[in-house]
C-alpha cells in the first residue's frame, strides 16, 4: 500500500475503526450535499489536480523581449476545504469490541460544517476562494416569499416562468435552505394538498435539503450551466494523536463555476422577520 | 420492453447504479454493432454500400467511446487501470498487469489493503448525487 497525503496508516486506528469512521462520515455528509444533487459534477481528478482550465488569458503582455508577445493563462485554483475533528481512543476501543453507540459527535459536527461550507460556496459565493455562487451571480431579482409560506408554489412557479422567459429550459431543481425545507415538508395547502407535491409538479425535478443555503434557489438542471470540479473527493485523513484522542479531518478540494448566471433564481425570506 | 441490463431487482438498486448499468448495456451494444459492421464490411462488394457502412461504423466508434468515458469518469479505479493500458505502445498484457497492481497499491476494493486503507485510499467516494432529492 502506497501512502498518500491523508496519512491514515499512521493513525492508531484499526481497520474496523476506520470502517466505522468512514461509514459515519458518509452517512452524515451525503444527505445535505445539495450542490452535488443539482449541478454538473466532474472528477474526482485527484489531490494533485490544482486548477480548473477556464480557457482565458490575462490581457497584460508580460513579455520583456521586443517582438515577443506573452500572455499568462488564467486558471481557477481549486480550494482545499478541511474540517478537523477528534475521536476518543476509548470510544474507538469500544467500537473494536463491537459497541454500536460509538460517540462520533465531533465527526458529525465536522461533517455538518463541510456540508454547509460546500453548499454556501456553491449557492452564495466564496469570494476569497474565487467561487461565484449561483444565487449571487443571478441577474434575476430574487423573489420574496410571504412569511407564512402560503404563496410558496406561486414563488417557485414565478421563478420557473422567469427562467423560461430567459430561454432556460428545464428540468428544474430547487435547493431548499433549512427553514424553507421544513416548512415545505410540513405544510399542506388549502384543501390539504401537500405543498411538497405541488412543488414537485411545478419543477419536474428534485427538491433538495440544502443546509447552508439562505432561502431557496430554483435552477435549471439541463446541464452546462453550473460546473463543480472535484479534485480530491471528500476524504478522512489523520493529523496527530495523543494518549486520549486521535485528531482527524474531513477534506476535499474543488472549484465551482457559474457558466450561465441567468439559469437560476433565488427565493428569499421577507425582511423584518 | 425488457430490463435485461439489471442483474438484481431494479427497485433495490440506487439511481446511480441503474444509470451505470444502462451505460454498461449501451457500451456492450455499441461493441456488438462495431463487430457486426466489421463483418459486413469484410464481405460487401458494392462500393456505395461500403461507403455507407464505413460511415455508420464511425458513429458506433464515437458512441462506444462516449459510453466508455462516462463509465470511467464514474469509476476511479477502472479509470486508473484504463490510463495504464490505453493508448500506450508495447505489451498490452504487461501494461494491464502493471496498471492493476498500481491501482491495488493505491487502496484497492479487493480487501487486501494495508491497515488504514480504505477503498480508493481514504476517499469516501461520494461523488455526484445528481437527481437525488425528495
Amino acid at each position: 500500500m502506497s501512502q498518500n497525503h491523508l496519512l491514515r496508516e499512521h493513525a492508531p486506528i484499526t481497520d474496523a475503526g476506520w470502517e466505522l469512521i468512514d461509514e459515519e462520515a458518509r452517512e452524515r455528509l451525503t444527505p445535505g450535499l445539495a450542490a452535488r444533487r443539482l449541478v454538473d459534477f466532474s472528477g474526482p481528478l485527484g489531490w494533485e489536480h490544482s486548477a480548473t482550465n477556464v480557457g482565458r488569458v490575462e490581457r497584460a503582455n508580460v513579455s520583456e523581449i521586443k517582438g515577443i508577445e506573452a500572455n499568462r493563462r488564467v486558471v481557477l485554483p481549486l480550494v482545499e476545504l478541511r474540517a478537523p475533528f477528534t475521536v476518543s481512543r476509548e470510544e474507538l476501543r469500544a467500537g473494536d469490541r463491537g459497541a454500536e453507540d460509538v460517540d462520533f459527535a465531533a465527526l458529525d459536527a465536522a461533517a455538518q460544517r463541510v456540508v454547509e461550507a460546500e453548499n454556501a460556496s456553491v449557492f452564495h459565493a466564496w469570494p476569497k476562494a474565487g467561487i461565484d455562487g449561483i444565487a449571487s451571480s443571478s441577474p434575476h431579482k430574487p423573489i420574496t416569499r410571504k412569511k407564512s409560506f402560503e404563496d410558496y408554489p406561486g414563488c417557485v412557479a414565478r421563478a420557473v416562468e422567469l427562467l423560461l422567459r430567459s430561454g432556460i429550459a428545464g428540468p428544474y431543481g430547487v435547493a431548499l435552505g433549512r427553514e424553507d425545507y421544513t416548512s415545505v415538508v410540513e405544510t399542506a395547502e388549502h384543501g390539504g394538498y401537500p405543498l411538497l407535491e405541488h412543488l414537485r409538479e411545478i419543477v419536474k425535478g428534485p427538491l433538495v435539503w440544502a443546509p447552508g443555503v439562505k432561502g431557496a434557489v430554483v435552477l435549471s438542471m439541463r446541464g452546462g450551466d453550473f460546473a463543480f470540479e472535484s479534485g480530491e473527493d471528500l476524504s478522512v485523513g489523520y493529523a496527530s494523536h495523543d494518549a486520549n484522542v486521535v485528531n482527524l479531518y474531513i477534506e476535499e478540494s474543488y472549484s465551482f463555476r457559474v457558466l450561465t448566471p441567468e439559469a437560476a433564481v433565488a427565493i428569499t425570506a421577507p425582511r423584518g422577520r | 420492453m425488457g430490463f435485461d441490463q439489471y442483474h438484481e431487482p431494479p427497485d433495490e438498486l440506487p439511481e446511480q447504479t441503474r444509470t451505470f448499468a444502462r451505460l454498461c448495456s449501451s457500451l456492450t451494444e455499441e461493441a456488438e454493432a462495431i463487430g457486426w459492421y466489421e463483418q459486413r464490411l469484410a464481405i460487401e462488394k458494392d462500393p456505395e454500400a461500403l461507403a455507407v457502412m464505413a460511415d455508420a461504423v464511425g458513429e458506433e466508434y464515437k458512441h462506444f467511446s462516449m459510453d466508455l468515458e462516462f463509465l470511467l469518469r464514474r469509476t476511479p479505479k477502472w479509470r486508473q487501470i484504463a490510463e495504464g493500458v490505453l493508448f500506450k505502445p508495447g505489451d498490452i498484457v504487461e501494461h494491464g498487469e502493471a496498471a492493476e497492481a498500481a491501482a491495488d497499491d493505491d487502496g484497492d476494493e479487493d480487501g487486501d489493503a494495508a491497515p488504514g486503507a480504505a477503498p480508493s485510499g481514504g476517499s469516501l467516494r461520494i461523488g455526484s448525487l445528481r437527481g437525488e432529492g425528495l
